[in-house]
């Protein structure tokens, strides 16, 4: 209990910390500060103007502007997305539901393949199996996720038209008319090409966790008594490794965020991914800072879970005794 | 027949291909970009998409510009921003990470934090808000590539010296009344040093990944720089139309390179870690 009290402060103090950071490499950017928060061709009058400078307290030291903007970001309000000319978190909150969706199938995806191409290389160890695995997993971790997705558009959506060129719906079709299988169907791809960013790493380690297991006594033993490789990977291997691994998957959270700027720029979904390069390039300041503290918020929930988890596996961990 | 092939081609030997390969692949592209000359890759309407032949081993773009040349000139832009944000990055860590082992206490606690800081925001989300602090451009990903690859080596670094600090001849070395920079820099850092620079061999294949990748959304290398991110942002807009030499030959020259860096570390890992010493 102490444990979780203690990490929940320090998250807390983190994110304090990246908002701090944040909000200081927007001030530092090479931008006049009104026009960060209301964009460049904006139309608004000399009223609004003065109303936003005073609201933003824009006028102030750097300082005073982190508290002016803290204490309205603490209120729940971010500003007001230039590019989107919305809530920055109507903005966030439409288009995360994109991107959690495809998220979570890559993540799913990428945890499940990964765990058992991992077991099943380390079964078959030093067979051709075991050796296509290892190659594959090592080109795959090596592999751009933008080239990937290019690629896979290129091969799958333009020569063999199965599925369909980018964004989430068919084009020119109400939001309350896309059914579940065009979703599903406009999904497929970025998320297989999310999913193998993340599933060599998840492989290559299921793989050395269940070698080193399987190098163990107490499997010496099974096999004395006659267990064969399957009923002790089984009755013992899987045990062993399914908290680690999925440990590792909880971690991976900050790739995954990655992942998607990337894969969502390259099929034009319209998730946070692709919101926060046309925030970026777009010099919409409030959008990039709520994105950028949401992204924290979210990398800090994945580490929490997995903090959680390793006091599950590791009793020594949660005692407080073993300092790593 | 089997005994003689495992004796000539053993972990030893396979580690030196492995190094030596990726070696000689930055050399020469370092080496090629260096000696392209922009008139090779100059605009030729009568050229536009051209296929992969032979004058043209990669094609051509829009504007009929050699593929080939770009790529590799793209390739050693790359190459250039991995050598120079691996160099700030593996002095930061190793800075840091030596002194939070060393000093213990607040600084540790600090450097800590530090490090949970620089991971808790995505990667590529802070190396967006970094190149946006710059300006974007060369500056702006030279400074985010730079300045976000050193928590995992000071990680690394803090744990080695962490196992050295309780040796004997570590005390020993304080008790004749050296001070704890002396004591590092003689008897630490030599200690840590091939277990330090693998992971510097090792961050290097992710500095150039990363360059791509922020070039790539717009942040990098501006638009008549050759750089891969560029390419490769560029053919997005023609794969629709079957132009697919102008994205798969520039990504898999960048991916060889990341994958040779990441196979010869992986390589030099496995012959310096002792527990696989005897496999």
């Amino acid at each position: 209990m102490k444990r979780l009290v203690k990490l929940v402060l320090r998250m807390a103090s983190l994110l304090a910390a990246v908002s701090i950071l944040a909000f200081l490499m927007m001030a530092k950017a090479p931008m006049d500060p009104l026009t960060a928060y209301i964009g460049v061709n904006s139309t608004i009058s000399e009223e609004a103007k003065e109303e936003a400078i005073e609201y933003w307290n824009l006028d102030g030291p750097p300082v005073e502007r982190f508290l002016a903007w803290a204490g309205n970001t603490l209120k729940g309000d971010f500003g007001e997305s230039i590019v989107y000319k919305q809530p920055v978190l109507t903005v966030i909150k439409e288009r995360f539901q994109y991107s959690l969706a495809l998220m979570l199938a890559s993540w799913l995806c990428s945890g499940v393949f990964g765990f058992a191409l991992g077991v099943l290389a380390a079964v078959y160890k030093d067979s051709i199996l075991d050796k296509v695995i290892k190659s594959v997993c090592l080109v795959f971790q090596s592999s751009p996720t933008f080239w990937v997705g290019l690629l896979a558009l290129s091969i799958f959506a333009v020569n063999l038209g199965w599925f369909p060129i980018g964004l989430a719906a068919p084009m020119g079709k109400l939001a309350s008319e896309v059914t579940l299988g065009e979703r599903v169907h406009h999904l497929i791809l970025p998320a297989a090409t999310l999913s193998i960013l993340g599933i060599g790493k998840i492989t290559l380690y299921t793989r050395q966790k269940l070698l080193e297991i399987l190098g163990s006594e107490f499997i010496l033993y099974a096999k004395a008594r006659g267990e064969g490789i399957w009923q002790i990977v089984g009755r013992h291997g899987l045990k062993n490794i399914a908290i680690p691994a999925v440990t590792v998957q909880f971690a991976s959270f900050s790739e995954l965020f990655g992942g998607i700027a990337l894969a969502e720029s390259v099929f034009s979904y319209p998730g946070i991914g692709s919101a926060v390069t046309a925030a970026g390039l777009g010099g919409d300041v409030p959008l990039l800072l709520g994105i950028a503290i949401f992204s924290a918020l979210f990398v800090f929930t994945g580490n929490f879970i997995a903090n959680i988890l390793y006091g599950a596996i590791d009793p020594r961990i949660k005692e407080g005794g073993f300092r790593g | 027949m089997d005994e003689e092939k495992s004796i000539f081609w053993n972990r030893r030997r396979q580690t030196a291909c492995s190094i030596w390969a990726a070696v000689a692949y930055l050399a020469i592209g370092l080496l090629a970009g260096l000696l392209i000359s922009p008139q090779w890759y100059q605009v030729d309407y009568h050229m536009v998409f051209a296929p992969p032949s032979f004058i043209h081993p990669f094609g051509t773009d829009y504007m009929g510009r050699d593929m080939f040349f770009r790529s590799l000139k793209g390739l050693s832009n790359s190459i250039m921003v991995g050598l120079a944000s691996t160099a700030v990055s593996s002095v930061i860590a190793l800075a840091l990470g030596v002194a939070a082992a060393v000093k213990g206490g607040v600084v540790d606690r600090f450097v800590n934090w530090c490090v949970d800081l620089c991971m808790g925001i995505p990667h590529l989300i802070l190396l967006l808000l970094i190149s946006f602090m710059m300006g974007r451009g060369a500056k702006g990903v030279l400074a985010a590539v730079a300045l976000t690859h050193w928590p995992e080596l000071t990680r690394l670094v803090r744990a080695e010296v962490l196992q050295i600090c309780s040796a004997q001849y570590v005390q020993a070395s304080y008790r004749m009344g050296k001070s704890w920079l002396q004591v590092a820099w003689s008897h630490m850092v030599p200690q840590m040093l091939p277990v330090y620079l693998i992971g510097v061999v090792l961050l290097f294949p992710h500095a150039i990944m990363h360059e791509a990748a922020v070039t790539f959304l717009g942040f990098g290398f501006p638009a008549e720089v050759p750089a891969i991110g560029v390419v490769l942002s560029e053919s997005m807009s023609y794969i629709a139309t079957g132009k697919w030499w102008m994205a798969v030959f520039p990504g898999l020259l960048l991916l060889l390179a990341v994958l040779l860096l990441d196979v010869a570390g992986e390589n030099l890992k496995r012959l310096v870690n002792p527990n696989s010493g005897n496999e």
